[in-house]
């Protein structure tokens, strides 16, 4: 019998057992301890200023998950999608963003969205069912949560190739020049839009950034069943680079997507940002991780807490006060409220409001079902009930 | 003004580069559109006279051609997208009915999605399968889409620059065995009727014959075949799927008492199902007969070989209209 034929060594003996660590290529700043670490490629210089601000940004952010988790306990919400322990890759991915670029999120994207400008207030409407998205794309270039996982992948690739026809990619004019971002999970990497956008990004080298939260987790598929090799590494195959990066490590993480980002307004075309990261709290509320991770999991990522470790060193470094932590407490205590009470207080929509906007212009149809609705809703007025 | 014969691949042809001309906007996407012109040639010429930016050959990913056209409509431009073939949409299908037909409601009317979905359509040409069908009532069927049919020259003239024109998402359905098959005189100069509207393309007073696209061709012959038997058959070119234009057909219908549906696909739960129940609703006390449908079977497209057994013909629309007149 004549040997099989060798391909090459099984994929799983080159990465081993999945890691938890990140591996080798996770590009880091700040160790979980809180120390400050440097990399060849991607350190940044951060201000006392900018660090604050980031924590700040972090904390503020928590804050409206919690606050949101807490409203749908109370049944102001039908469901929300947590973040909880995913900050700093959002916070680090958001605040890398130059006003003129656009971003295309999931339904998890909070964090990006405050740093984008959008009252969080807003984003509960989705989660409450009194709208499907209440802020207006272009004000914020914050695109509508997109539900169908990965479908957003595609709309960024396209809007890319619009900024590339336009002449806002590779002027030279940082004010001008534009990129787009697009932020998906693990699960989604597995969809055939995220890889066809990742082929139609590569092909006319879009101005875009993939930016994949990998939380470990799509709902209670592990990471496993999504891919045999380290999800960063598909980027080479599609003919663009691929980075991993610690999604616990606001620093590194912005300072990963300013690169990337930078790479993409210049003309360079796409890239894909892993942020390695870990979902602590569930998929959703409606969720019950307990039936599938263990909890020595979430003890092991408690650890790696993202702000935990920028407040060690903002503390070790003397680079913050008191005053600051109550200030910052203050301000939470304030967005908060700003969430509970604004909730309650978003309105219904009418019935008739439904008949609106299939179309940019009312059709004769849908005006005569909607009369008709109304008529028939107009016959039970005066009626006693 | 002078006119000119053309045929309907040649009129789609004219009508997409006038929408290219009048709007730097319009950008058109798809396998083979460039070089090639489109396996079919509609978009001949036009990557040579617009450039490769405007004129896009994409990579062969349904999903992709219509989900980055999502992105480049939000962003301020209107694609227009060739699916090759109707059997190859559904790989696009969830973008078409999740993300282009709902963006505008997503939104709040906030954002318009001008997008249009050019599919060549319907069988008769021999073809292997996947290459034959008729998906418009999948399309019909979803709030958000327009969705049209032209069925001459003359219309895929000016539907194409229209439905380019409009703020809303169209399906774009052609009848690819006419593409090349009559020739119609065009005045570039006349004023089209407008894109939402079916038309009676002949009167008659005995029976009212609905067809689109391909049907409308059999639709024609039945009337003249019909007519030297002496009976007088109006048909009507729906010409619009979604919204439907039925007041001509009403008017027709209490008219004639009569109404025959033809299209070629599938009966079940088809665009003939929803025009008999509207008929029947609005047209009740003129109806000497109840509203019957010619369409495809039930089954998958059959082999070629035994197509013209499938799809609706001459004899099976005459046959149908014969039985309106034995109740
Ligand atoms: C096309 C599609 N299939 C299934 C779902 C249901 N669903 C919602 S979220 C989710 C898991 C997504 O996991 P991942 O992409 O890793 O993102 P995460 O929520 O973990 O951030 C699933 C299966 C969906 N929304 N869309």
């Amino acid at each position: 019998m004549p040997d099989p034929v060798s391909f090459g060594p099984d994929l799983a003996d080159v990465f081993g057992p999945s890691q938890t660590d990140g591996g080798p290529d996770l590009v880091q700043l700040l160790t979980p301890e809180g120390e400050r670490v440097h990399h060849p490629e991607f350190d940044h210089d951060f201000s006392a200023e900018e660090l604050r601000g980031l924590y700040r940004d972090m904390v503020l952010t928590r804050r409206i998950d919690v606050e949101a988790t807490a409203l749908q306990r109370h049944g102001e919400l039908g469901i929300w999608a947590q973040l909880l322990g995913q900050e700093a890759a959002q916070i680090g991915a958001g605040r890398a963003l130059r006003p003129q670029d656009y971003v295309f999120p999931t339904y998890r994207e909070h964090g990006v969205a405050y740093c984008k400008g959008v009252d969080p207030l807003r984003l509960l409407g989705l989660f409450r069912g009194v709208d499907q998205g209440g802020w207006d794309p272009n004000e914020n270039n914050f695109g509508l949560y997109t539900i169908v996982i990965g479908a957003q992948t595609l709309h960024a690739t396209g809007y890319a190739m619009g900024m590339q026809r336009d002449g806002v990619v590779g002027t030279g004019d940082p004010d001008r020049d534009s990129a787009v971002i697009a932020h998906f999970g693990d699960g989604a990497s597995s969809q055939g839009d995220v890889n066809e956008a990742f082929i139609f990004a590569a092909s006319y080298n879009a101005p875009v950034v993939f930016f994949c939260q990998n939380n470990q987790w799509a709902i209670s598929e592990p990471i496993e069943r999504q891919t045999r090799i380290p999800l960063y590494q598909r980027a080479l195959g599609f003919g663009f680079p691929g980075i991993r990066v610690d999604g616990n490590d606001v620093l590194a993480t912005y300072a990963v997507t300013k690169a990337a980002l930078q790479r993409a307004r210049e003309g360079n075309g796409p890239s894909f940002v892993e942020a390695y990261t870990y979902r602590m709290g569930a998929h959703t509320t409606t969720d019950d991780p307990t039936r599938y991770r263990l909890n020595d999991e979430l003890e092991h990522w408690k650890l790696k807490d993202p702000i935990e470790r920028l407040k060690v060193y903002l503390r070790r470094n003397g680079l913050v006060d008191q005053e600051f932590f109550d200030d910052l407490d203050a301000e939470a205590k304030e967005l908060g409220h700003h969430l509970r009470e604004g909730c309650k207080a978003l309105p219904d929509p009418k019935p008739l409001d439904q008949f609106g906007y299939v179309f940019s212009e009312m059709t004769d149809e849908i005006a005569a079902q909607r009369d008709e609705f109304a008529a028939y809703l107009a016959s039970f007025e005066g009626s006693h009930s | 003004m002078s006119t000119q014969k053309i045929t309907l691949a040649k009129g789609l042809n004219m009508g997409l580069r006038k929408a290219m001309e009048d709007d730097d906007k319009v950008l058109l996407m798809g396998e083979d559109v460039g070089k090639l012109g489109g396996v079919f040639r509609i978009t001949d010429g036009l990557q040579k006279d617009f450039g490769e930016d405007r004129v896009i050959d994409s990579p062969l990913a349904e999903s992709g051609i219509v989900g980055t056209a999502v992105g480049m409509a939000l962003r301020g431009y209107r694609p227009v997208v060739e699916i090759q073939f109707d059997g190859f949409v559904y790989p696009a299908y969830d973008q078409i009915v999740c993300q282009v037909a709902k963006y505008t409601y997503r939104s709040q009317g906030k954002v318009k999605m001008p997008i249009v979905i050019r599919i060549p359509f319907g069988g008769g040409i021999g073809a292997v399968e996947h290459h034959s069908e008729s998906p418009e009532a999948q399309f019909a069927h979803t709030p958000g889409l327009k969705v049209v049919a032209c069925s001459n020259p003359v219309d895929g003239y000016w539907m194409i620059q229209q439905a380019i024109a409009h703020d809303d998402p169209v399906i774009f359905l052609e009848p690819k065995r006419q593409y090349h098959a009559d020739k119609a005189e065009l005045d570039e100069s006349a004023t089209p009727e407008p894109l939402f509207t079916s038309r009676v393309v002949r009167p008659g007073s005995d029976a009212t014959v609905l067809a689109y696209g391909p049907t409308v061709k059999t639709a024609l012959k039945c009337a003249e075949a019909a007519e030297s038997e002496g009976r007088s058959l109006e048909v009507i070119d729906l010409r619009t799927l979604s919204p439907l234009d039925m007041a001509p057909v009403y008017e027709s219908v209490r008219r004639t008492g009569r109404c025959v549906v033809t299209h070629e696909a599938h009966v079940n739960l088809g665009m003939g199902a929803e025009l008999a129940a509207r008929v029947t609703e609005q047209c009740f006390y003129s109806l000497e007969a109840p509203v019957l449908r010619v369409g495809a079977f039930d089954t998958p497209y059959p082999p070629s070989r035994i197509e013209e057994e499938y799809l609706p013909d001459l004899d099976r629309v005459l046959d149908a209209v014969d039985r309106t007149f034995t109740f």
